[in-house]
């Protein structure tokens, strides 16, 4: 599942009741067409165009610096190695003309002291002889490719992220290994460094292809990638492969040798096998890495979930202009926010069959088409009352039963307080959505429309999205409703730390989620995203225990 | 063929095994295999041929524009084997194929002859006093055959022994009788000729005249008909003497008398008669209005010419280029090779394009090099001029190198355009037609054109990729098509890319330069191109794909239509482009997915292409006849060392400088490739 956030000047917590006018207007209406919902004669609909434009050119401005890598030293630097930036080298194993689907760019934006442009590592998913692959890619520009927390942290969200959607994955390797002074965080933990290996070895055992194509250095810890993957390629010079580099071999042994004697590509190709493909240079490494993607073939893995696909070949595009979901959230605080407006904008000819419309109304579920992909939509419209976690929760096994991948439209505000709730048993209602959320099977994209985030969130649902994905714009995603009071309590004290942590670059930079979109490429993001997650196929949904 | 489909006669061609594939097999309703490729084992094999015929129940036999066309021994076979001979009399054939028995009878017939030895004795002491006694320059020309073939100029006593032994040489080879003839030689001559008809019935005329000046190699390129700057009286003259050449020797059929015209004095004389439907027929055809193959099969049928000599309509002015697969810059030696792509000009009432080839033949060594001949016919000379450049232009061939650019600049050449031809006129000009300009403008323009070239390239290229793409996914996976969607994604930036190109600037590829271009697809579809050498601002390239390679292309001041042609030869991606009047050619390196193994491999052939000082390739492909100097001996600077034959012509090669030949292990009879190493000459 994908989560898409929006980001916005705008409180959440006196959002009034959803006010939703569909259906009325066409009461009669066989095609289940949502109206288009936006009122562009009003003030705030072009204060809105101002605000998205300054978001979105700050984000441009934070792009730009991100896609400079380590700066125009390194590149120079890198350049004069006959190496090519991570995103090019990605770009020549893509098919020519393809499209890619980057995570998680601005990770690491403001982290540490020193910059480190996307955490130092490039990650996204994009086609190689028609088949989807995740790419993992070392910046060498950027601290000499070492992993940070942050860098094992993304290297980790790719992996889950094709292990999730059994894409195989490319690593290409050139980095210098754990970045030392900070080795306390990147190898001890569960979920630091060792991981990469553990998934490597899961991901392999489930059939997951792992390829490594040695660009660079690979020392140490690194060494294991090349080491533990099915198919590994390395360069010729630039490419070496050891436990320990020359100066530590001196020191521990006294053993004097170069670098391309101690783990180059002659040395792997040909006499202790770490490596299978020589390669001449880095262009040679990259076509041999496509090359081994072409042979890929995995009898009976391929193609039909079910006999009877779930899309549709020819789709119609949406009543009305994606790129207004820019101007959906709207700058004044006070206004509600309609999802129906936002999905209109989103799925094929604008068309919604919408499931219980009538029963539990902050919740909007239905059904609808991406580029002919069957899906299940779950969008808030207000705070979640009983009624709407459990028409959520029904739903969600509807299609998890269905095998139709869901999208979460995430805007949501909290579940309702006070005694009616809880006495209602308002928790045991969450809980089964939580319990439904959590166990479905079914593929899942999850956007999440954030206004100003408010608090830290302390649940994410990344737990069962295969994506998760903030759309610069609006909407919170939160576990809890906070009370006026309590708000004012905290205010003066953390009030500056909130809206520091409230700001999206601050979540995606710790990979809270997997980026930060444009609101006018959801239904584009959304479409690779189904693409890449039901590839695979369907499995059964096993709920535990739900209490009644 | 065509006429005779038209005319509901069916047709057999012959073919020898290279030809399995071609043109005039496919077109034909049978086709029976003939021999191996050598044209004497073949083309040349008249009992073959006439054997075919028999078999197929043939009554006819066609024998084209060559090989056994003007073979008396042929037309001779025919009628003893009852087959009609579409063509002149064997005896015609016969006494126009002796050029020194042909000039004794025009003599006789009062037309005029050019002085020279036409004598049976070919005692070469009495062929040099015949020789000196003409006065030099003088031609030695194979008393058979034609086209130029075992032709030697010779311009002073010194050189006439060699000149004369390699023009026998050449004629034993082609026409297998070595006799030869001597003549004064013209030194600013036109070479026109009358085209003439005779039926059965004792008529002959003449179908007016055709200027064939412009040769390269003595071999005719460009021929326009009627001939430029020639007063009535004079075209009358000139068809008399060919229709009583043609009279005298009791002819029917097609037939061409040739004259030679001295343009200083005036006068022309008789060179020879050839006594077949040439390949440049249809220029007359154009400016008569007839099908002359019609009159020929009408002709052989017995009937009557159909018009009378008053009859014969003048309209207009025509022009035909031969398009040959040839390496002009290397003095258009014969190129071989794979036709990769091929699309001749729209045909029209105007425009004809005859050819025997067809897009994926190849061209081989063994017969002439002709791809096409581009007919155009104009009400005036201006006007069928202005249609021929514009064919030229947009004439595609791709795969060999071709002479299409080099006509290209004959046809816009100030002397051309006002009909100053004459048979030196690429020798007169060559420093106008050969020599890209050293003028610093023109050169900066040609820079400019190729960049433009390569920014259309670039940005088709890109397009044409991202279709392919998409029709290679549409209808596997509803979503994966997402993927390959126009312009690709990128979160939050355009995506970009470099693209390579190697700017051929000669057809033969020995000279070029290497175009990076850097390509960002635009959000809204286009392309934005720049130069990686920061020489020129960036453009903004918008492609509407039209299929078939070709496009439309935008920018922000040209919309113009592009054709690409891409092929992929020697590990290179070859790609050519049209448009407006501009045609480049540029090599993408194709990276090969292949191991280093292979690479070794490839090595031999690679360090070859540099070699030391004093080493001799082969210049083209073809067959040795004679080596000329023993392993070993010391040679003179620019002295023939061996002769090679390819595309039935001789070409000597020499040594490059003074010196002792080494490694010289060829004998005559060997086969030898394109730059093979052949000897080495070093000082000691």
């Amino acid at each position: 599942m994908t989560i898409l956030r929006f980001l916005s000047k705008r409180s959440w917590k006196t959002r009034p009741s959803p006010a939703i006018l569909l259906g009325s207007t066409r009461p009669y209406s066989p095609a289940a067409v949502l109206p288009d919902g936006i009122d562009r004669t009003s003030d705030s609909f072009a204060r809105n165009s101002l605000a998205v434009d300054q978001l979105l050119s700050d984000l441009q401005t934070h792009i730009r610096k991100v896609l400079g890598g380590g700066g125009a030293e390194a590149m120079r630097r890198n350049v004069s190695r006959n190496k090519l930036l991570p995103r090019e080298r990605i770009d020549r194993l893509l098919d020519p003309g393809s499209s890619f689907l980057e995570l998680s760019q601005l990770a690491g934006y403001e982290l540490y002291d020193e910059s480190l442009p996307s955490g130092g590592i490039v990650s996204g998913i994009g086609p190689v002889h028609g088949r989807l692959c995740m790419f993992v890619a070392n910046d060498p520009t950027v601290k000499g490719g070492t992993y940070y927390p942050i860098t094992v942290k993304k290297h980790l969200r790719a992996q889950e992220v094709a292990a999730q959607c059994h894409l195989p994955c490319i690593y290409l390797v050139d980095s210098g290994g754990a970045n030392l002074p900070r080795q306390a965080e990147v190898f001890p933990d569960r979920d630091n460094f060792g991981r990469i290996f553990y998934n490597q070895a899961q991901m392999s055992s489930e059939g997951i292809p792992q390829i490594a194509l040695v660009l660079g250095s690979c020392t140490a810890g690194g060494a294991y990638i090349p080491a533990m993957a099915d198919e590994s390629v390395i360069v010729k010079g630039n490419g070496t492969i050891f436990l320990a580099g020359p100066p530590l071999v001196k020191a521990a042994t006294g053993e004097e040798v170069s670098a391309e004697d101690l783990g180059g590509a002659s040395l792997h190709c040909k006499i202790s096998g770490v490596s299978d493909h020589f390669a001449d240079d880095e262009l040679h490494g990259l076509a041999i890495g496509r090359r081994i993607v072409k042979n890929l073939y995995m009898a009976g893995k391929q193609g039909v979930i079910n006999s009877q696909p779930n899309y549709t070949l020819e789709y119609k595009d949406p009543l009305y202009d994606v790129k207004e979901l820019r101007l959906i959230a709207p700058a004044d605080q006070k206004q509600p926010v309609d999802i129906r407006s936002v999905i209109a904008r989103i799925v094929d000819g604008s068309e919604f069959d919408e499931f219980k419309k009538l029963y539990g109304t902050t919740l909007v579920t239905g059904f609808a088409r991406i580029f002919g992909q069957s899906v299940g939509i779950i969008g808030n419209n207000g705070i979640l009352f009983t009624e709407s976690a459990l028409k959520g929760t029904h739903f969600i096994e509807l299609c998890a039963q269905r095998n139709i991948p869901l999208i979460f439209l995430q805007n949501i505000t909290g579940f309702m307080v006070g005694s009616r709730s809880e006495a209602g048993g308002i928790a045991k209602a969450g809980a089964k959505m939580v319990m439904a959320v959590s166990c479905a099977k079914a593929a899942g994209v999850l956007a999440q429309i954030e206004q100003k985030q408010q608090e830290k969130a302390t649940h994410r649902g990344k737990t069962v999205a295969m994506f998760h994905f903030t759309i610069v714009h609006s909407l919170t995603y939160d576990s809890m409703q906070w009370s006026e009071e309590e708000e004012e309590k905290f205010k003066d004290k953390v009030v500056e730390a909130y809206e520091r942590e409230a700001s999206p670059y601050y979540s995606t930079a710790r990979l809270w989620d997997d980026g930060i979109i444009d609101p006018a490429d959801t239904r584009k993001i959304l479409g690779l995203c189904l693409s890449a997650s039901i590839k695979h196929a369907p499995q059964d949904t096993k709920y535990g225990v739900f209490r009644m | 063929m065509r006429t005779s489909r038209r005319l509901g006669i069916r047709t057999v061609a012959v073919y020898s095994d290279a030809d399995r594939g071609a043109l005039h097999v496919k077109s034909a309703d049978e086709a029976v295999r003939i021999g191996p490729p050598p044209a004497r084992l073949s083309y040349l094999n008249a009992s073959a041929i006439v054997e075919a015929a028999l078999r197929n129940g043939a009554q006819a036999i066609h024998p084209g524009y060559g090989f056994l066309s003007e073979s008396a021994e042929f037309a001779q076979l025919c009628e003893t084997e009852g087959l009609i001979f579409v063509g002149p009399p064997a005896s015609a054939i016969r006494e126009m194929g002796d050029k020194s028995a042909s000039k004794k009878i025009m003599g006789a017939a009062g037309v005029p002859l050019v002085p020279g030895y036409h004598g049976d004795i070919q005692d070469i002491n009495l062929l040099k006093e015949e020789a000196d006694k003409i006065g030099y320059p003088i031609i030695i020309k194979p008393t058979h055959g034609g086209g130029g073939k075992g032709m030697r100029i010779v311009q002073g006593p010194d050189e006439f022994i060699q000149s004369l032994l390699g023009a026998k040489r050449e004629a034993a080879a082609s026409f297998g009788i070595d006799t030869v003839l001597l003549e004064k030689y013209i030194t600013k001559p036109r070479h026109i000729e009358v085209q003439v008809f005779g039926d059965k019935h004792g008529n002959v005329l003449h179908l007016y005249e055709r200027d064939c000046s412009v040769q390269r190699r003595h071999q005719k390129i460009i021929e326009e008909a009627p001939a430029p700057h020639v007063k009535h009286e004079f075209r009358s003259h000139l068809g008399e003497a060919a229709v009583s050449a043609a009279k005298a020797v009791g002819y029917h059929s097609a037939g061409t008398v040739e004259f030679i015209v001295d343009t200083l004095s005036g006068k022309f004389y008789f060179m020879e008669m050839n006594t077949r439907l040439q390949v440049e027929h249809p220029v007359t055809e154009m400016i008569v209005g007839q099908d002359l193959v019609e009159w020929q099969i009408r002709v052989a049928n017995g009937e009557p010419l159909p018009l009378i000599q008053s009859q014969v309509p003048l309209t207009g002015h025509a022009f035909e280029a031969r398009i040959y697969a040839e390496n002009v810059p290397r003095g258009f030696l014969p190129a071989t090779g794979v036709l990769h792509h091929y699309r001749p000009v729209p045909l029209s009432s105007s425009v004809r394009v005859e050819t025997g080839v067809g897009e994926g033949d190849t061209v081989s060594m063994h017969y002439d090099p002709m791809i096409a001949k581009l007919v155009v016919w104009g009400e005036n000379r201006d006007a069928a001029l202005i249609k021929l450049k514009d064919c030229l232009l947009k004439f595609q061939v791709a795969g060999l190198p071709t002479n299409i650019n080099f006509l290209q600049r004959l046809a816009n050449h100030w002397a051309f355009e006002d009909g100053l031809v004459e048979t030196h006129f690429i020798e007169q000009y060559k420093n106008d037609l050969f020599t890209d300009s050293n003028d610093d403008k023109v050169a900066q323009e040609g820079q400019r054109d190729a960049r433009l070239s390569a920014a259309f390239v670039a940005a088709c290229l890109c397009k044409k990729e991202q279709i392919d793409q998409q029709k290679s996914v549409s209808g596997r996976d509803g979503l994966l098509s997402l993927w390959y969607a126009d312009p690709p994604f990128r979160m939050h930036h355009c995506a970009r890319r470099t693209i390579e190109l190697d700017w051929d600037k000669e057809s033969d590829g020995h000279d070029s330069e290497l175009l990076k271009l850097s390509v960002t697809y635009n959000s809204n579809g286009s392309y934005f191109i720049e130069m990686s050498d920061n020489e020129s601002p960036g453009m903004e390239v918008e492609v509407i794909d039209l299929e078939n390679h070709n496009f439309r292309v935008h920018t922000d001041w040209l919309s113009t239509d592009v054709s690409l042609a891409v092929y992929i030869k020697d590990c290179d991606t070859h790609i050519h482009i049209w448009h407006g009047k501009h045609h480049h050619h540029f090599k993408q390196m194709v990276r090969l997915e292949q191991s280093s193994e292979d690479v070794s491999q490839h090595k031999s052939s690679f360090e070859a292409m540099s070699h030391p000082r004093g080493t001799v390739v082969a210049p083209m492909a073809g067959l040795v006849v004679k080596v000329l100097v023993e392993n070993g001996s010391k040679v003179e600077d620019g002295q023939p060392i061996l002769v090679l034959e390819a595309m039935k012509m001789e070409h000597v090669v020499k040594a490059p400088f003074s010196g002792y030949v080494h490694g010289l292990q060829i004998a005559a009879g060997q086969q030898v490739f394109d730059s093979n190493v052949l000897f080495r000459v070093q000082d000691g």
